[in-house]
C-alpha cells in the first residue's frame, strides 16, 4: 500500500473505536457517509458554505467537507447519530427541535445540532444574538431560523435546569 | 465536487516539511484547509502532492516575546479567539478574530493559512498590516524575516517562494492602554468584508494623539495603510470632529470593483468604516480588555 495514496486510520466515531483504510483524497464527510454508512451527516455545497456536513472533531464543530478523512486519524468524531444518549433518549436540543418545529425538511438539521451542541457546551446561557451568530455558518431554507433559535434557547434553559437539579441532588 | 487525486504527506517537523517542499514537484501546503479544501473540491487547484502541516506541533503556539506576541503559523483561529494572552496583549486581534468566517471554520482555520491565502477582504492580513507585523519564512535554503508591508506581491499572492513556508508571525506591542477599533461591513455575518477598517491610537495625558495606525481591507488588492489619515491625526487632540475631517482622505483611495459593490461604494464605505474604527479606538483607550463588538451591523 502506497501510504501517500491510501492510509490506515484509527479513530473514535460516536464513542466507538473504528479502524479503516481510506483514500487520502476522501473527505471526512464522505468517509462517514460511504465507508461507515453514517448518512446522518449531509452534504450540501461541498465547499464550506452551507454547514450541513458539520460534525464535532474532538468536541469542536468542523466542516466535514473541509477536512480529509486521513486528518481524523487519532481523533474523536461525533456525528448527529452520536448526539442522543446511549439509551436512545434524545438530546435536549433534539427534543426542543421536535417540540418547537426547529426543522422542516431536515437537511440542515445535523449541522445545526452539532454546531449548537458545541455552542451550549461552551456557553450554557447564550443570548438570542449569540445563537444567531453561532448558526451564521449553517444555511436553512425552510424555517427562517426563528424556530431554530427558539428551540436552542429552550434547550439551553432545560439543560441549565437539569444541571441545577443534578448539583442539588 | 471531490478533491482530485494527490499524494499526501504529513511531516512532523518544520525541517521535514521544508525538505518535502524543496524536493516535490507541484506540491501545495495544507494549513487549516478552510480555503484550500474548497479549492481542491472545486478543482481550482490540482496539486500532485499535498503537504499537511497539521501534525507539525511546533507551529502552534502563542508566545510572549519582549515587545511582541509571537504566533505560530498553524495556530488555529479558535485558539486566538479564546486566548487571554491575545486579549491582553493584542486586543485588536482579539476583536478582529470574531469576524473571521464562522465558528466551524475558526475551529480549523489558522492564522498562517489566512495570511498566505491573502484574500484582500480577510481580517487577519489587515490586522498584521495595522500592527506592522514581522513574518518568518523558512525553507530548506534557510530562514528569513520580512515586514508584512513587503509580504503582498499582488492580489492574493504572498511574496514567498514555492518551497518556502510561513512559520511565525510577530505582532509588536502597542503601549498599554492604547485604543483599538475593528469594524467591518459585510452582507451577512461571516461573509468576507466588503470593506473593513482597523485603527490603533496612542494618546498622551493631554489627549493628544502620539501614534496612529489606520488600515483598510477589501478596498485594494492587499490591505491599505492610510498614511494620509495617520499623519493628519498625529499631534492633534483626538475627537469625533478630527476623525470626520481626517478620514475624508479615504475617498480618493483607488478601489476595487466587483459583483458586491462598485468602487465608489467602497470609497464611501472606506470613509465611514475608518471613522467608526477610530471612534471605537478612542472609546477603548485605557481599557485594553474592552471589545469594540459588532459596530458595523
Amino acid at each position: 500500500m502506497d501510504s501517500t495514496l491510501s492510509r490506515a486510520i484509527a479513530l473514535k466515531v460516536n464513542g466507538k473505536a473504528v479502524q479503516a483504510t481510506v483514500d487520502v483524497r476522501h473527505t471526512l464527510a464522505d468517509f462517514l457517509r460511504h465507508q461507515l454508512e453514517l448518512t446522518g451527516t449531509h452534504l450540501g455545497c461541498e465547499h464550506g458554505v452551507c454547514g450541513a456536513c458539520t460534525v464535532l472533531v474532538d468536541g469542536r464543530s468542523t466542516r466535514g467537507c473541509l477536512m480529509l478523512a486521513v486528518q481524523a486519524n487519532g481523533r474523536e468524531v461525533t456525528t448527529v447519530e452520536g448526539i442522543a444518549a446511549a439509551d436512545g433518549a434524545l438530546h435536549p436540543l433534539q427534543q426542543a427541535f421536535m417540540d418547537l418545529h426547529g426543522l422542516q425538511c431536515g437537511f440542515c438539521t445535523p449541522g445545526m445540532l452539532t454546531t449548537l451542541v458545541e455552542l451550549l457546551n461552551d456557553n450554557p446561557d447564550p443570548s438570542e444574538a449569540e445563537v444567531r451568530v453561532a448558526i451564521s455558518g449553517n444555511l436553512c431554507r425552510c424555517t427562517g431560523y426563528q424556530a431554530i433559535v427558539d428551540a436552542t434557547l429552550a434547550a439551553a434553559k432545560s439543560m441549565r435546569g437539569a444541571a441545577v437539579a443534578g448539583s442539588t441532588r | 465536487m471531490k478533491p482530485p487525486a494527490f499524494a499526501y504527506h504529513d511531516p512532523q517537523t518544520v525541517e521535514e516539511a521544508c525538505q518535502l517542499m524543496s524536493t516535490l514537484d507541484n506540491a501545495r501546503l495544507l494549513a487549516g484547509g478552510q480555503s484550500m479544501m474548497p479549492m481542491l473540491n472545486m478543482r481550482f487547484v490540482m496539486p500532485d502532492h499535498l503537504v499537511d502541516l497539521g501534525r507539525v506541533s511546533a507551529l502552534s503556539a502563542i508566545e510572549e516575546r519582549p515587545g511582541a506576541l509571537r504566533i505560530g503559523a498553524m495556530t488555529r483561529q479558535r485558539d486566538l479567539e479564546y486566548s487571554p494572552l491575545v486579549r491582553a496583549r493584542c486586543p485588536l486581534l482579539a476583536d478582529a478574530i470574531q469576524w473571521v468566517g464562522h465558528r466551524q471554520t475558526r475551529n480549523r482555520g489558522t492564522i498562517g493559512g489566512s495570511l498566505c491565502q491573502l484574500d484582500p477582504s480577510a481580517e487577519l492580513p489587515s490586522v498584521c498590516a495595522a500592527l506592522d507585523a514581522t513574518l518568518t519564512v523558512q525553507s530548506a535554503r534557510g530562514t528569513r524575516t520580512l515586514a508584512f508591508a513587503d509580504f503582498p506581491a499582488g492580489y492574493m499572492t504572498p511574496s514567498i517562494e514555492p518551497d518556502e513556508l510561513l512559520t511565525h508571525v510577530e505582532l509588536p506591542d502597542w503601549p498599554a492602554g492604547h485604543g483599538h477599533g475593528f469594524v467591518e461591513f459585510a452582507r451577512r455575518h461571516g461573509d468576507y468584508a466588503v470593506v473593513l477598517a482597523a485603527a490603533l491610537l496612542a494618546v498622551d495625558a493631554a489627549g493628544r494623539i502620539t501614534r496612529a495606525s489606520v488600515t483598510l481591507g477589501g478596498i485594494g488588492p492587499a490591505p491599505v495603510r492610510v498614511g494620509a489619515v495617520e499623519q493628519a491625526l498625529v499631534g492633534q487632540v483626538a475627537s469625533a470632529t478630527l476623525f470626520r475631517g481626517a478620514t475624508e482622505a479615504c475617498r480618493s483611495i483607488e478601489a476595487m470593483e466587483d459583483v458586491h459593490a462598485p468602487a465608489s461604494y467602497r470609497q464611501q464605505l472606506a470613509v465611514v468604516m475608518s471613522r467608526r474604527a477610530l471612534e471605537a479606538a478612542l472609546a477603548s483607550i485605557g481599557s485594553p480588555a474592552s471589545s469594540t463588538g459588532a459596530a458595523a451591523h
